[in-house]
């Protein structure tokens, strides 16, 4: 495992994106029209060069797939009306068997174009899979029912659904599916995609997969999960938050804080009891962890709360983190997001909280800032 | 009902009655057994249209919950195994029974009670994935059911894993029967190189059929002892392998793409030429690039596995085998074109099914090619672009395909013509109803929507909501166009206009029998002189090149049913293919519930209907005899 520290001073700053802007008029016009719909899910608006070169190397086989497309189609038409049968024509056609000569033209055409375009998808393959070659950040990404982990192996941060990373650096992300070791969840093939910045790649229980991507402005990428998963695949999204070098140094210094203990007799004290013991019931504390000062960090069960309200989104990012929706979900988590705790342990249960005792969870949890 | 007769040899059971419903449940006649395909095809394909349609329901707008997640999730997953193995590929399999032996001057096919055994499997296979429905919930795992999700018991796919199986078996069985017909029961003087290309394709099918299954097999059996009895093969905590499965499962499943497909790129290769009145154009380029298909499409399978664990070098070796299998598909299709080039085309609704294939095969061959294109793949993987993609290769063309042999051979089969007008409208709201539900999905796939999602993401945009309601506008329409082809076909079969035996002035032999066929198909047995043999009968050739009718009495053109029937042996109807296979439920219940008793049950019931099968004589009466034997082969 390469890990390379960022922001050590040796001045990284973002990398000048090499954009091909030799296209001919005709792919230049295919572009603009095509990112002119473009959503913020689209990979047809990439904001990086791992989904850009593939952008453009797509932009031509869509042009010769259009020239093809009118050819073969205006053929078909041209045949159809020119050799229509007239009314009343019942002469015999000559009876043509073949022509050797066209046999091999259209053989030889078609794998002409095809090994021109082989060439360039070949040499593509390599440079997106491979290490890049600057400085770049390491994200460790573990695929859970139904949400994403995010752990930062360089700075020991653990995070959920929304991954924070400098602009203008290399990330490479070292993924892999959650397996029984660690949680009902025996661990099933999830995808992580987040089309603007990068194509997709599987997270597969037992192997480790890797996936380079970089963003050139800083923005809210969104993206999901794009292998089903189950019960709740809808309801995995991830979401990259790209920020200035500045201002990621500033949430690495944020995260790698323990949270703050509520003091005591506040409602938010009785939150941080109830969340390390509620009786007979389940506690937070045996699936969530909050780090706080002198505690052990390591990974938990279900996504890490340290820093929670540094999160725009919850519960697989499908929720806005309002006090409202948390105080639902506290309430009952399966009316929010179907899970599948009754059946398989997957998921969060509902811990029948009280009105009194909902209240102070939530409000612990919205001072975990 | 049956007549049931006794005698030292052992139980017997055989109707003797020529129609009647136990008729059809013992009925070993080629014909018939296709027939009873394309029914069941038919309820199928309609239950599966209901389950595409709630799909669409749901993703008409975005965030919309009609139906439960976990309802949404068993109908994406059962309609795709649905129009795969419970529509297309049977569908494919009712013509190849119909056709075959009458296009290779055959009395029927050479294990006809086998082929019984085939149809029963397949039924009792879709009667068994669908009581799922009833028994606790349907697979919801998707069609291709990838470990471990798949090995969960909440995703019911332990009936997957058995369903596929016993479809599996069913496939099997077609695909040596029409091996065997092909090669040893052609007419005298039909060569490879004069059969017809439906027969060609048949063949190439078949034998992808006999190498492709297996090896599913072998992969579901794992899964079903992995989900059923805890084994271990895909469990990476235990030293099991996901990437394992998926191997298998698509190095089955990409030749599965061509088992789809080829059937019908056979079925448009008796069309176009029939309707432009010229021969195929490039037969032998045409046999050849099938059987390149059949043999690249062994070699392309890690193409679904793109953004699976797999390196950079089988990433590349895939793309290159990917890209190249677009060439003898490109070939057929040049072909296809050059055979209308210079013909007098009669637009038929047969005819317009089959240039509509040509036209959206294309478009699905070239979005085809876009997965090759590994770096990009990554982004339209497991997208609706994805589903776009293959619904033009199975709907715009193996089905486009399929439906014009309806057209094309129900006077063969009924004695009478569907009806045009309808058959235009019918093609005409097909092809748009078509395009309108799958051609938006190519653009809402590019701007992100990934496919198997229980729900529409708001978060997608407003662009991707208008593509995603044009697609399930689009579906209304084609609900319209099946029912008018439903109506068509049910009307025609009472109604139709009668249509003699040759109402297309077809060339194959299928044509130069009577219509619909007896039961021994040809009275006399045709002697093969050339590729499209029925024509040349019909027509000389002048010396331009052009052909001249034959004149009125010289004309060999019909099988001038010189004899009765009387003395050609048929094989007997038989019930023991239906009761033998009838085991199958409970042994695949049994294995399903890990049920012990009614794995024996299901056991002992097949090998009994085994001994039953054997014991019977394959014929009553003088086949019997060995005494009569002399006197009957003289």
């Amino acid at each position: 495992m390469t890990r390379k520290n960022l922001g050590s001073g040796d001045g990284s700053g973002p990398t000048p994106l090499r954009r091909r802007g030799r296209h001919l008029a005709l792919l230049t016009g295919l572009a603009l029209v095509l990112a002119a719909c473009g959503g913020d899910q689209s990979a047809l608006d990439p904001a990086g060069r791992f989904a850009q070169r593939p952008h453009d190397l797509i932009l031509w086989v869509f042009g010769i797939a259009a020239i093809v497309f009118v050819l073969v189609q205006g053929l078909i038409l041209y045949t159809s009306f020119r050799y229509r049968r007239r009314e009343g024509d019942d002469s015999m056609p000559e009876q043509v068997h073949g022509n050797t000569k066209l046999e091999i033209v259209w053989t030889l055409i078609p794998a002409m174009i095809l090994a021109a375009i082989a060439v360039p998808t070949v040499q593509m393959i390599f440079e997106q899979m491979d290490e890049p070659d600057e400085e770049f950040l390491t994200v460790e990404v573990i695929g859970h029912r139904w949400w994403f982990e995010y752990y930062y192996p360089d700075y020991d941060i653990y995070t959920a659904n929304e991954m924070a990373i400098p602009v203008g650096v290399p990330v490479r992300l070292e993924m892999t599916s959650t397996d029984l070791a660690r949680s009902p969840d025996l661990g099933v093939i999830h995808s992580f995609w987040i089309p603007r910045l990068a194509g997709k790649q599987d997270l597969v229980p037992g192997h480790t997969t890797y996936l380079n991507l970089e963003a050139d402005a800083p923005g809210r990428y969104i993206g999901q999960c794009a292998e089903y998963c189950g019960l709740s695949h809808v309801n995995m999204r991830a979401r990259v938050e790209a920020m200035e070098v500045g201002d990621f140094e500033a949430w690495v210094a944020a995260q790698t804080t323990p949270a703050a203990v509520p003091a005591d007799g506040t409602l938010e004290a009785r939150g941080r009891e109830l969340f390390g013991d509620l009786g007979a019931r389940q506690a937070c504390a045996s699936c969530h962890q909050v780090w706080e000062d002198g505690g052990l960090r390591g990974p938990a069960q279900g996504p890490d709360l340290t820093h929670l309200m540094s999160r725009e989104e919850f519960a697989g990012a499908i929720h806005d983190m309002t006090p409202e929706n948390l105080r639902a979900w506290l309430a009952d988590p399966n009316s929010m997001k179907p899970m599948q705790y009754e059946v398989n342990g997957i998921g969060m249960p509902n811990l029948n909280l009280t009105d009194e005792e909902l209240d102070a969870l939530t409000a612990y949890l919205l001072s975990l800032d | 009902m049956a007549t049931m007769t006794t005698d030292g040899a052992g139980p017997k059971l055989r109707p003797t009655k020529s129609t009647g419903f136990l008729s059809w449940v013992a009925t070993t006649d080629h014909k018939r057994i296709g027939i009873l395909y394309f029914w069941t095809v038919l309820v199928f394909f309609f239950i599966g249209g209901v389950e595409s349609s709630l799909i669409r329901a749901q993703l008409a707008q975005a965030e919309l919950s009609l139906i439960t997640p976990e309802i949404y999730n068993q109908m994406f997953t059962m309609h795709g195994i649905t129009m795969v193995f419970l529509v297309v590929m049977p569908f494919a399999a009712a013509f190849f029974n119909y056709l075959l032996p009458l296009m290779i001057g055959a009395r029927d096919v050479a294990f006809p009670r086998l082929n019984a055994f085939s149809y029963w499997f397949y039924l009792f296979g879709g009667i068994f994935l669908y009581s799922s429905f009833f028994l606790g919930g349907a697979p919801n795992g998707s069609w291709v059911g990838y470990a471990p999700l798949s090995t969960n018991a909440v995703s019911n796919m332990a009936f997957y894993a058995v369903g596929l199986q016993i479809l599996g078996v069913s496939s099997l069985a077609s695909a040596v029967n029409f091996i065997v017909t092909i090669v040893n029961m052609r007419a005298p003087g039909m060569t490879f190189m004069r059969m017809p290309m439906f027969v060609w394709m048949t063949l190439t099918t078949s034998f992808l059929l006999l190498f492709a299954v297996p090896i599913i097999a072998v992969a579901l059996f794992m899964l079903q002892f992995d989900a059923v009895f805890d084994a271990q093969f895909f469990q990476p905590a235990t030293g099991g392998d996901p990437i394992l499965y998926q191997h298998l499962f698509w190095l089955f499943g990409h030749p599965e793409v061509y088992i789809m497909i080829l059937p019908a790129m056979g079925i448009v290769s008796e069309v176009m030429p029939t309707f432009s009145r010229k021969p195929l154009f490039g037969y032998a380029a045409m046999a050849f690039a099938g059987a390149a298909i059949g043999f690249i499409g062994f070699g392309v399978w890690a193409h679904h596995m793109f953004t699976s664990a797999i390196g950079p070098v089988p990433r590349a070796a895939f793309a290159v085998a990917t890209m190249f299998i677009a060439v003898p598909t490109g070939i057929k299709i040049f072909n296809w074109v050059f055979t209308m080039w210079g013909g007098r085309i009669r637009f038929t609704t047969a005819m317009l099914f089959s240039v509509g294939f040509v036209s959206m095969f294309t478009i699905g061959g070239l979005s085809g090619v876009t997965h090759a294109i590994v770096p990009h793949n990554a982004q339209q993987h497991d997208t609706y672009w994805v589903v776009a993609h293959f619904h033009y290769v199975l709907f715009g063309g193996a089905l486009f395909g399929l439906i014009s042999g309806v057209y094309y051979w129900f006077p063969k089969v009924t004695g009478r013509l569907m009806d045009e007008k309808l058959g235009k409208i019918h093609f005409w709201s097909w092809l748009v109803g078509f395009n309108l539900t799958f051609g938006p999905m190519h653009m809402s796939g590019l701007l992100g929507q990934p496919r198997r999602t229980a729900v529409l993401p708001g978060e997608l945009g407003t662009t991707v909501e208008t593509y995603n309601l044009l697609s399930s506008s689009g579906v209304i329409v084609l609900a319209v166009s099946a029912s008018i082809f439903l109506y068509n076909l049910i009307r025609s079969i009472r109604r139709g206009e009668v249509s003699g035996d040759d109402p297309w002035d077809a060339r194959t032999l299928e044509w130069m029998t009577a219509t619909p066929p007896k039961h021994h198909n040809f009275d006399v047995i045709p002697t093969i002189t050339s590729r499209d043999e029925f024509w040349h009968r019909k027509y000389a050739e002048s010396d331009q090149g052009i052909p001249v009718a034959v004149p009125v009495g010289a004309s060999d053109d019909h099988d001038d049913h010189a004899g009765d029937g009387e003395h050609i042996h048929m094989p007997d109807p038989s019930l023991w293919p239906a009761l033998h296979t009838l085991g199958v439920l409970p042994l695949g219940y049994g294995l399903v519930y890990a049920n012990w008793l009614l794995i024996g049950i299901g056991a002992v019931w097949m090998v009994a209907g085994m001994f039953g099968w054997i014991i019977e004589p394959l014929a009553e009466g003088d086949d019997d005899e060995p005494a009569l034997v002399g006197s009957a082969t003289h």
